[in-house]
């Protein structure tokens, strides 16, 4: 299977130069061609052009309104969701443009999960949260529905601190601990793809470490593309970067070379503190 | 240069505490008065009727001599009334709001639908009486009977089911709409698996106040020709059948002191119901309230 030569790969060049990981670059995600959006009159994407790579962490910064939570939204088509809202353009995930009318978002979004901003586990057990997207798809066998529960939660880092206590309301457990439960949640569908849309910004320093180490575990096998205020997280975390300015893209590059050496008096600018 | 000068402020403080104190009377006084309306209300129905309350009054049916006259017709008649009315209600009212907040573009269709739901809310509950005299007695030749009645209350309560439910609905939090569709949901099972167990306290607590409503209203079933006197229990939605507030309504008309004093006992007998259904919804909305 691709997804574990991919991973093999990746594992292989971890240690390695950034050039050598670059040559055995592996397959794009999402290659995004001339998209454009419109919130009713107002431009917010303009000719955005991303190649998005497999089992790799893409941060996206830049500052508030630049439109990086609507292209991350776009991916999922979470954006169609707000009222008005036009594209053009062409985002193509894994060879099929998003935009096909014969393209259902259900499909789309199971197979790319996403963490929000606000940890927002469902008023339910931690269990039923889990298991929450495996019952929309059709599973109903308790003994697969516990498995999936329990490789969710450990993939997220969780299993411990709460296998005890799955029947407890999720909202019984601290701030960070529930994000960390939303991303077992999206884990539980088994997705190729996670979105994550500053999942840190309403957590505290711990806690946003820990999910910060998790997401360096995640992207062994999944694909991940991070929105993020914070740039001090997108250089830790990320491998490559994509600077967005007024709803354009202005520069997008290893995440090395965006922080070391960008090509763009406005990354440089940004990157420094002098706006934003 | 100071904008604040904190000597001013201390001296008129005095007057500001005076005023603040002033309106804290009136309101309270705004309160009180119609506190004490009811407590009135209260003491003259139960001063007047508790004497003629008894077990006999329960099971007897209506009658001449008001120390025979019971209020069994009309107790099984509401209830009759309201099997009809909260299924017929509930169903159209929930699945309007649904529609209205989850399923309908926001256009001016909508906006108009909106408008006319909000306004009926408001319109005399006579007017419901013609109407359901006009379309279930008439054209569909349901004649005076239960169907009719509970279908005339339906449509008199709906607006306000239908109002509080979309209430309801609008207050759970959109993240939890985001995370279920995140995942692939389609829109009915985010409605069926999210919304409607966030919202279902709301809904029946909004359901409950109306059909409290319906179970007191008397003009329309007085329009659509439901009888006062009626000797025996309906058996069937197809029966005819008479209600509380008809038999009170019909008690306190006649001429003899008597009858007051039996009205007034049918009045307890009827708050009593209401109070209980007023309780199950204070009960349904502190055992369901979730917090997010």
């Amino acid at each position: 299977m691709s997804t574990t030569q991919a991973i093999n790969n990746r594992s292989k060049t971890a240690g390695l130069e950034q050039e050598s990981s670059q040559a055995t670059s592996t397959s794009s995600v999402y290659d995004t061609k001339q998209l454009n959006l419109w919130y009713g009159d107002n431009h917010a994407l303009k000719n955005i052009d991303l190649d998005i790579k497999q089992n790799e962490v893409t941060a996206i910064i830049g500052p508030s309104g630049c439109g990086k939570s609507t292209y991350l939204k776009t991916l999922n088509r979470m954006v169609e969701l707000v009222p008005n809202v036009k594209t053009s353009g062409q985002i193509m995930y894994r060879g099929r443009n998003i935009f096909d009318k014969d393209y259902s978002v259900e499909e789309l979004r199971t197979r790319v999960g996403m963490v929000f901003q606000k940890p927002n586990p469902f008023p339910k057990s931690i269990y039923d949260n889990i298991a929450y997207g495996p019952r929309i798809h059709g599973i109903k066998n308790k003994k697969i529905l516990d498995e999936i529960v329990e490789k969710s939660l450990r993939g997220a880092a969780i299993w411990d601190e709460v296998k005890d206590r799955l029947n407890e309301n999720a909202y019984s457990i601290s701030g960070g601990q529930q994000q960390r439960i939303c991303i077992a949640r999206a884990l539980a569908i088994e997705p190729d793809v996670i979105l994550m849309d500053e999942p840190t910004s309403a957590l505290d320093p711990i806690s946003t470490l820990k999910i910060e180490e998790l997401v360096q575990e995640l992207k062994k096998d999944y694909s991940i593309i991070i929105v993020t205020h914070n740039m001090q997280q997108a250089a830790r975390i990320s491998d490559k970067t994509a600077f967005f300015l007024n709803g354009e893209v202005i520069e997008y590059d290893n995440t090395d070379t965006i922080f070391s050496n960008p090509s763009d008096k406005r990354t440089e600018d940004y990157i420094s503190g002098r706006f934003g | 240069m100071r904008y604040i000068e904190h000597d001013i402020v201390v001296k008129r403080m005095n007057g500001r505490n005076v005023v603040n104190k002033l309106f804290k009377s009136i309101f309270l006084l705004a309160t009180l008065s119609a506190l004490l309306a009811l407590v009135i209300l209260l003491y003259q129905i139960v001063s007047q009727g508790a004497s003629h309350l008894s077990i006999d009054f329960l099971t007897n049916f209506a009658s001449r001599f008001p120390a025979e006259a019971g209020i069994k017709a009309a107790l099984v008649g509401s209830i009759w009334l309201m099997l009809v009315v909260a299924p017929t209600s509930i169903i159209l009212g929930v699945g309007s709001a649904i529609y209205l907040e989850e399923y309908a573009g926001k256009n001016r269709i909508t906006t108009f639908i909106q408008m006319n739901i909000s306004n009926l809310a408001g319109v005399p509950s006579v007017v419901f009486g013609l109407l359901g005299l006009t379309i279930f007695v008439r054209a569909l030749a349901l004649g005076n009977s239960i169907l009719a009645a509970g279908f005339t209350m339906s449509l008199l309560i709906l607006p306000v089911i239908i109002v509080a439910s979309q209430e309801a609905i609008r207050s759970v939090p959109g993240e939890l709409r985001d995370a279920s569709y995140g995942m692939g949901a389609t829109k009915w099972q985010t409605i069926v698996r999210i919304i409607l167990p966030a919202a279902i306290p709301g809904i029946l607590t909004g359901s409950i106040l109306a059909l409290s409503r319906a179970i007191g209203e008397t003009a329309p079933l007085i329009v659509v020709g439901v009888p006062v006197i009626i000797q025996f229990l309906p058996e069937g939605v197809m029966d005819t059948f008479t209600a509380l507030p008809m038999q009170i309504y019909d008690w306190s008309s006649r001429p003899q002191q008597e009858f007051q004093q039996v009205a007034a006992a049918g009045i307890i007998v009827l708050m009593s119901v209401l109070l209980l259904m007023n309780s199950v919804a204070v009960f349904i909305r502190n055992k369901f309230e979730k917090r997010y």
